[in-house]
């Protein structure tokens, strides 16, 4: 892994990217015991419109806590793909909800495109875990820390009634990303 | 048993660095971005029988924090540039009446609402000058999430052992940003309660510094009867007028810190040996600055940081030290020219100081310190 | 036989910095006689003041005194209440300390209803800085920065309290002098915020602006002025007239702030 892995989780105010970035924080700080930091965007920004989530992840300690070129973004609308697809690292990624973004930004990085939202309803059933399966499409795609990293992260998060819910969609999207990878 | 480690925020963090140290008392007023402090210790505190008040205002914040300070409680109060400003004459009080407290201000971008969830640096001068009256100040500039925990405790210490507000200034990237925090087991960090008098109650005097600057602060309620009071006053409480004594008890308030400066001071250098430029940086700024060091010594220049974890009071004599050392000192500071002020008057000229300032609500990167860094060069 | 007072000041601290003919020494004794009444331990009994004339009363007791910044002993009692709340807590001060600049933390301490005695000595006048005009000072009258008569209308201390939410509101006056310690007493063993409203006065600052040509003068206006409110249910509204209700005003049963967050406290702590 390189020294400084940046990613950059974004989209709806409420859409639980916040969430998002910090299990993979903790997937990556306190379950593989490596250095992370997750920022996230406040106040009016951060409840309607667009809205983002920021983690660096690195073996060493990490000094500028924000992002300065991203390796790899989410973008779960075309709001938040236009204004925080940007500064993406060549050779980086990004993935977005196709259903959502019609017009990806695109430049020298490579554009993964997933019914993020969809799935969520369709095969999971209920929209609120989209996020989760936003995170294992990501780690899927990255591989910034373990597949049962993540999968531990996210349910030491959420309730004891929701852990099926959150563990199917976790994996739905992780396994997506697969099926993605291989055409 | 593993340590105890959590992902937190930096607010979260110096709310749990609060508890370590023995805080049972919190008084504060909804402010952004330091309203996690407050969140946190609403929570905590009533789980260990300690009292959280959400005041009517900032003043009725720190008015009611030095009131159970004097009960013997240990408090704790946050809050951000409006609100330390209100704040400001209290705080004063509290170094007149020399009461043990804690105030953490998570700078954001001003005068006056400025931008709430904007990062800042621009309280720094307040921090020392902002109450009126001569007066000594114990600020503390912590930079990550682990620091803020362990600063957090070492501010309780500071207040309690010098019977002073002491004030953490953080900024909104450290505060609102998550890191891993081990927290401490207990005894593995150094907690420090304040003196209680060892002479009977009615020989009892609340500022006899015969023997020693910080005399012990009797708790409200403990038999001791005493006089408090924000006037100037003799070695009994009492106000006075008296020339002697009122310049006395003032010069005394402050030589109690700055005659202990040794035991204040805690700051990190970093790649200091050799170095031909320092940068002088504090709080999430000295974040860019270690990376701009690193990227810099890549190009072949001998950089490096000072970082000073107490900024108040200043610490003069290294800084000189640097001065005569390096060729060039660079500040890089959420501001338009705060610390830098303290750097240019101690460097006497011996070096070029040079300042990098940023107010449009962004951090200063590291680009930004490696350019000037070059144009000074 | 001569009341002992002498037990309960400081040695030394007499003679006090108030004007002849002031009525704050009269508060002093009422609030004395009353702390003796409820047998308060002084060691365990905090008396806190703002600024200004009537704040410096504390520096006299042998007590716990914290005479703190300008309108902020509200606050500070506050504080420390909640940190230890088997203290006593009383708040003396005056009208622009109580009810200007130290409004805000008068309403909210009535609104918690915290245990504590609020004696606010009501001289309608800054005497400290030499008689500029209170929240308190008669429309009309003169001051020394109201010497074309005084344009601002006035609060009446005592319904703001209770609007606010104190739940114990009593009024008495530095002529009525053996009235003060049995108003200032049931405040004491109330259980909740209790406001004693004393109409004093200042001859110095505010007498002789105002065409009282003596302290004798303002005792009058006083001794003329009050009613109890017993013999003020039997009076029509014209004989009432420019009087003054004196007595409890209000007195009821709430919950009281330091005893609902020690529930809390359980609360917290799954029991």
């Amino acid at each position: 892994m390189a020294e400084r892995y940046e990613l950059r989780f974004s989209g709806a105010g409420g859409q639980g990217l916040i969430t998002a970035g910090i299990i993979l924080a903790e997937a990556a700080s306190i379950i593989e015991n490596k250095y992370a930091v997750q920022s996230q965007s406040y106040g009016p920004e951060a409840r309607g419109g667009a809205s983002k989530s920021e983690v660096i992840i690195s073996e060493e300690p990490i000094d500028y806590p924000k992002a300065t070129v991203v390796d790899a973004c989410l973008a779960m609308t075309q709001e938040a793909a236009d204004k925080y697809a940007v500064g993406i690292k060549p050779g980086g990624l990004l993935l977005v909800d196709s259903d959502f973004v019609k017009n990806p930004p695109q430049g020298d990085y490579k554009v993964y495109d997933m019914p993020i939202m969809r799935t969520a309803k369709e095969e999971v059933g209920r929209e609120i875990v989209a996020n989760v399966i936003a995170l294992g499409a990501m780690i899927a795609l990255t591989d910034v820390v373990k597949r049962e990293s993540g999968e531990k992260a996210v349910l030491a998060k959420v309730p004891e009634a929701f852990i099926d819910l959150n563990k199917k969609a976790y994996n739905i999207g992780f396994e997506k990303v697969k099926d993605l990878l291989e055409k | 048993m593993a340590k105890k480690v959590a992902l937190i925020q930096g607010n979260e963090a110096c709310a749990q660095g609060a508890l370590y140290a023995g805080c049972s008392f919190f008084a504060g007023y909804p402010i952004t971005p330091s309203t996690e402090v407050a969140e946190v210790m609403s929570i905590e505190l009533p789980k260990i029988g300690g009292k959280f008040i959400q005041m009517e205002d900032e003043i009725g914040a720190i008015a009611a924090l030095i009131g159970a300070a004097l009960t013997g409680a240990k408090a704790l109060d946050s809050t951000s540039g409006p609100g330390m400003s209100l704040k400001q004459e209290l705080l004063g009080y509290a170094c007149i009446a020399e009461i043990p407290c804690v105030i953490v201000n998570v700078q954001r971008g001003g005068p006056s609402t400025g931008m709430p969830t904007g990062p800042s640096q621009s309280d720094m001068q307040q921090a020392m000058w902002g109450t009126h009256g001569d007066h000594a100040a114990i600020v503390l500039t912590p930079a990550s999430c682990q620091e803020i925990y362990e600063e957090t405790v070492r501010a309780f210490n500071l207040a309690e052992k010098y019977r002073m507000p002491v004030q953490i200034q953080l900024d909104e990237i450290c505060a609102h940003m998550r890191e891993k925090v081990e927290y401490a087991e207990p005894g593995e960090l150094e907690v420090i309660d304040r003196e209680a008098p060892s002479v009977p109650p009615e020989e009892y005097k609340p500022y006899d510094a015969s023997k020693g600057l910080v005399p012990p602060l009797a708790s409200f309620g403990s038999g001791y009867r005493y006089h408090v009071t924000g006037l100037n006053k003799a070695a009994d409480g009492f106000p006075t007028t008296k020339a002697e004594l009122v310049d006395a008890e003032e010069r005394r308030q402050i030589d109690k810190i700055m005659l202990n400066q040794e035991d204040i001071q805690k700051n990190e250098e970093y790649l200091l040996d050799d170095a031909e430029v320092i940068l002088f940086a504090y709080g999430s700024t000295s974040r860019s600055a270690r990376y701009a060091v690193n990227e810099l010594r890549k190009d072949g220049v001998k950089a490096g940081m000072f970082r000073p974890l107490t900024m108040w009071p200043f610490p003069e004599k290294r800084v000189a030290e640097l001065a005569d050392q390096a060729g060039a000192i660079v500040c890089p500071e959420m501001n338009l020219g705060q610390m830098v002020r303290e750097v240019e008057r101690v460097a006497k000229g011996n070096c070029t100081v040079a300042h990098i300032g940023r107010v449009d609500g962004e951090p200063i990167n590291p680009g930004q310190i490696i350019d000037k860094v070059k144009e000074v060069l | 036989m001569a009341y002992d007072y002498e037990k309960s000041i400081r040695p030394g601290k007499l003679p006090h910095i108030w004007c002849p003919g002031c009525g704050h020494g009269i508060v002093m004794k009422g609030l004395i006689r009353a702390m003796d009444t409820c047998e308060l331990d002084r060691d365990n009994t905090a008396v806190v003041s703002g600024i200004g004339c009537a704040s410096r009363l504390p520096g006299y007791l042998d007590t716990c005194t914290l005479h703190t910044a300008h309108g902020r002993a509200a606050a500070f009692a506050t504080g420390i209440k909640m940190a230890k709340p088997d203290m006593n807590v009383i708040v003396v001060g005056g009208d622009g300390d109580g009810t200007a600049i130290g409004g805000n933390h008068f309403i909210h301490a009535c609104r918690r209803n915290i245990d504590m005695t609020y004696v606010i000595m009501n001289n309608s006048i800054y005497g400290m800085t030499g008689g500029q005009f209170s929240p308190c000072t008669p429309t009309g009258a003169k001051a020394s920065t109201t010497v074309y008569g005084n344009p601002d209308p006035t609060f009446d201390i005592s319904k703001l309290a209770i609007g606010a939410g104190a739940t114990f509101v009593a009024r008495g006056t530095a002529y009525h002098a053996v009235q003060i310690d049995k108003l200032i007493a049931e405040g004491i063993r109330h259980k909740g915020l209790a406001v004693i409203e004393i109409l004093d006065d200042c001859p110095t600052t505010y007498g002789r602006r105002n065409k009282f040509r003596s302290v004798i003068d303002m005792m009058k206006r006083l001794k003329e002025t009050a009613v109890p409110v017993t013999a003020a249910a039997k009076m029509t509204e014209e004989q009432l007239e420019g009087k003054v209700l004196t007595g409890v005003l209000y007195n009821t049963e709430k919950p009281e702030y330091t005893e609902q967050y020690a529930k809390l406290i359980k609360r917290a702590q799954g029991a």
